[in-house]
């Protein structure tokens, strides 16, 4: 508070600049800059006005005396080369190293250096209290220790591609790494079904699964009753409505039900395990458990990816339901009965499609949980691994969902299903 | 110490003659016991008044009061659980007392609001305890932080200020790496470089010591000494580690879990010699409760 009462400010007088008043960080901000103009060419510093020194206000004083006596371009940093130069020709190296060190040196050494300084540099700053002299004292000294290493300069073009691709190989080969030990682990536990975690398995389900289901239902409504809206329009032209229940049956069944399925469960549960096995990870528990003799694939991958393989099907099939029901209803304003639409449905529709469209679904599952795993347990370090990995675990969950799809679309067709 | 004489523009080697600044013995209890004795009468920067905690029915303390005054290094002590860190937290503001009242620098932290509370918070610093360092910004762009804020310091300033500040907690050469590439240790000096950033006259800290090398503890202890005889900057430290609190501690108040409440006010190595309630003479002296 007493900050306000008082005003900080400076006034050159000839070679002098005279500071005065409580020089702290509230009132520096506004003399850096006026100071710093007002100090070039100044021999003297006059810090016996000054009622009150923090070490940003330190920080000021060591800038102001730095431009007077050696111009703004030169940084706090060439001082010691500076210093080392004076130091040579009587004091000897070691106050110079000393001083290089920014240490509290003491001795002949530093005292020697301090006498050289000052006739190299001509720049005087006196007239300081001792509690003011002890702040500017610790800020130059903190001020002089070793900056970090300029910053390596960026790669060129071919060294970042080279970077790019060598970072790419390892990632694949950690990946390659996982699927291995993941279906070693799996086929390790076909025998003996026991070693698959039973409580954690029915845990998963129900996150995976059962939790989901409302989401399942609403977007499975959703997308039939805008399907067989959109095409009820250009149907209606050609008086071919009668053809939309199969029309959204086959693509909710063979494609869209699935799909929907697999977005639903790469942003909720890939996603999540990312997060959890990420934390995981951060927090050294998977290395514990690895150390406890705890297969962590076996522990934590397993069970999630058992339970994501079972639960895909399931959500598919009432992503299809619903959808159909949807489908319904439009119909149903269209003026066509249920068992119209029923008995188009069941005209069109094939066991075969619908099984083969089950089966991709749990295939999706099994790769969107084994990625979302995947990226949880290669979480790096630091606050945004954790989010990192969750976004790679919905990206590319996503990705791989429709990749899949594709090469799904060319086997059924190659195969005539 | 008139002519004094402070060279600035060639920044070489030792420069306030005659006077050592830095102390140079941690243990060195006669200058800290002096320095107590002077401030006895010093205005007081932070008050308690019956200040109670509860989380539904379950006190964790009730009628702690205390002051602390200008610049002295005031350790809140007291076991696992006794509601140390929930007092620090009181202290400034983040929770509101069931009970009692809490004055920073004359005013109440938590009641205030807008540009005062603004203010307010620009005077005081906290180093939490495993740091609170911004993980996507270097260590000093966390010190240059507060200082981009609540000051209006070109930017080429605010970095020279945070400069000086990672230079005060001997981290200038880590000053381009994230918290993620340093040690606990240099998290928590890092911490106190950002608390400090503004130069607050107040700086809470929590668990400055806690799971540290005795070296890099002592020298963090030097630290607070250090800053607090230079800059006058008042410490409020909360601390289960005796060496630290013998080391630094101008007075302290100790909080108990049984008791749920304070058990011992006053200067630490009083309360060592001839502490008589038997949670602090336990406490001290390292025996099994």
């Amino acid at each position: 508070m007493t900050d306000q009462a008082e005003q900080a400010g400076f006034d050159r007088q000839g070679d002098t600049l005279r500071l005065h008043g409580p020089l702290t960080t509230r009132q520096v901000g506004r003399l850096w800059e006026p100071l710093l103009k007002a100090a070039r060419g100044a021999r003297r510093l006059d810090l016996s006005g000054v009622t009150a020194l923090d070490t940003t206000g330190a920080a000021l004083v060591l800038r102001g005396a730095a431009v007077a006596g050696g111009g703004a371009a030169e940084g706090m940093g060439g001082g010691a080369a500076e210093g080392m130069g004076g130091g040579a020709a009587g004091t000897g190296a070691g106050g110079a190293a000393e001083a290089a060190a920014g240490r509290k040196g003491g001795g002949a050494g530093a005292e020697g250096v301090r006498a050289e300084g000052v006739r190299v540099e001509g720049v005087r700053v006196e007239g300081a209290s001792p509690p003011v002299a002890a702040v500017l004292q610790r800020a130059r000294a903190a001020l002089e220790a070793p900056r970090p290493a300029a910053a390596p300069r960026p790669l060129p073009f071919v060294g970042r591609v080279g970077a790019w691709a060598v970072g790419g190989l390892r990632r694949l080969r950690a990946s390659t790494g996982f699927l291995g030990e993941t279906v070693l682990m799996g086929l390790a536990v076909v025998p003996q079904p026991r070693r698959l975690r039973l409580a954690d398995l029915m845990r998963h389900l129900d996150e995976a699964g059962l939790r989901a289901f409302p989401l399942a239902i609403l977007l499975g409504t959703l997308i039939g009753v805008i399907l067989a809206f959109q095409s009820s329009i250009p149907m209606r032209q050609f008086g071919a409505e009668i053809f939309i229940p199969p029309l959204v049956g086959i693509s909710l069944i063979r494609e869209l039900g699935p799909l929907i399925a697999a977005i639903i469960v790469a942003g909720r549960t890939g996603s999540a395990y990312a997060a959890e096995l990420g934390t995981m990870t951060v927090n050294e528990e998977v290395d514990a458990l690895r150390i406890m003799g705890v297969d962590p694939v076996s522990m934590l991958v397993l069970p999630r990816l058992a339970a994501a393989l079972l639960v895909m099907p399931v959500l598919a099939l009432l992503v299809n339901l619903t959808g159909l029901f949807g489908m319904g209803v439009v119909m149903g304003t269209l003026g066509f009965p249920a068992a119209l639409v029923l008995n188009q449905l069941s005209e069109w529709l094939t066991l075969g499609s619908l099984l083969g469209g089950l089966f991709k679904a749990a295939v999706f599952g099994l790769v969107i949980a084994g990625i979302g795993c995947r990226a949880g347990l290669g979480a790096g370090r630091g606050p945004r691994a954790v989010g990192d990995a969750a976004t790679q675990a919905v990206v590319g969950g996503i990705v791989a969902t429709v990749v899949l799809d594709g090469l799904f679309a060319v086997l059924f067709y190659r195969l005539g299903w | 110490m008139a002519g004094m004489e402070v060279t600035g523009g060639d920044v070489t080697g030792q420069d306030v003659t005659g006077q050592d600044v830095t102390g140079k013995d941690a243990a060195g209890m006669e200058g800290t016991m002096r320095d107590a004795a002077g401030r006895a009468d010093a205005p007081a920067v932070v008050g308690a008044r019956g200040v109670t905690m509860a989380f539904g029915d379950n006190v964790l303390f009730r009628d702690v009061t205390f002051e602390v005054r200008q610049g002295e290094v005031f350790v809140i002590l007291g076991g696992s659980g006794s509601g140390k860190s929930t007092l620090l937290k009181l202290l400034i503001g983040l929770h509101r007392p069931t009970g009692g009242e809490i004055r920073i620098l004359g005013e109440d932290l938590g009641a205030a609001r807008g540009q005062e509370r603004r203010e307010l918070l620009s005077r005081i610093g906290v180093m939490w305890q495993s740091g609170a360092l911004f993980g996507s910004m270097t260590l000093l762009e966390n010190v240059m932080l507060p200082l981009e804020e609540h000051t209006r310091l070109p930017r080429a300033a605010r970095e020279e200020v945070a400069r000086v500040k990672l230079g005060l907690v001997g981290l200038s050469d880590a000053a381009d790496r994230l918290p993620a590439e340093i040690s606990g240790g240099m998290a928590k000096r890092a911490g106190i470089a950002r608390a400090m950033a503004l130069d607050p006259p107040l700086l809470f800290l929590d668990e400055p010591s806690a799971g540290l090398d005795p070296i890099t503890s002592a020298g963090l202890d030097q630290l607070i000494r250090d800053l607090a005889r230079d800059l006058g900057t008042t410490f409020i430290v909360v601390t289960h580690e005796l060496q630290s609190i013998l080391a630094i501690g101008d007075r302290c108040i100790m909080l108990d879990k049984q008791a749920k409440g304070m058990i011992a006010e006053g200067d630490p190595r009083a309360l060592r010699d001839h502490a008589t309630h038997p949670t602090v003479r336990a406490f001290f002296r390292r025996e099994a409760a």
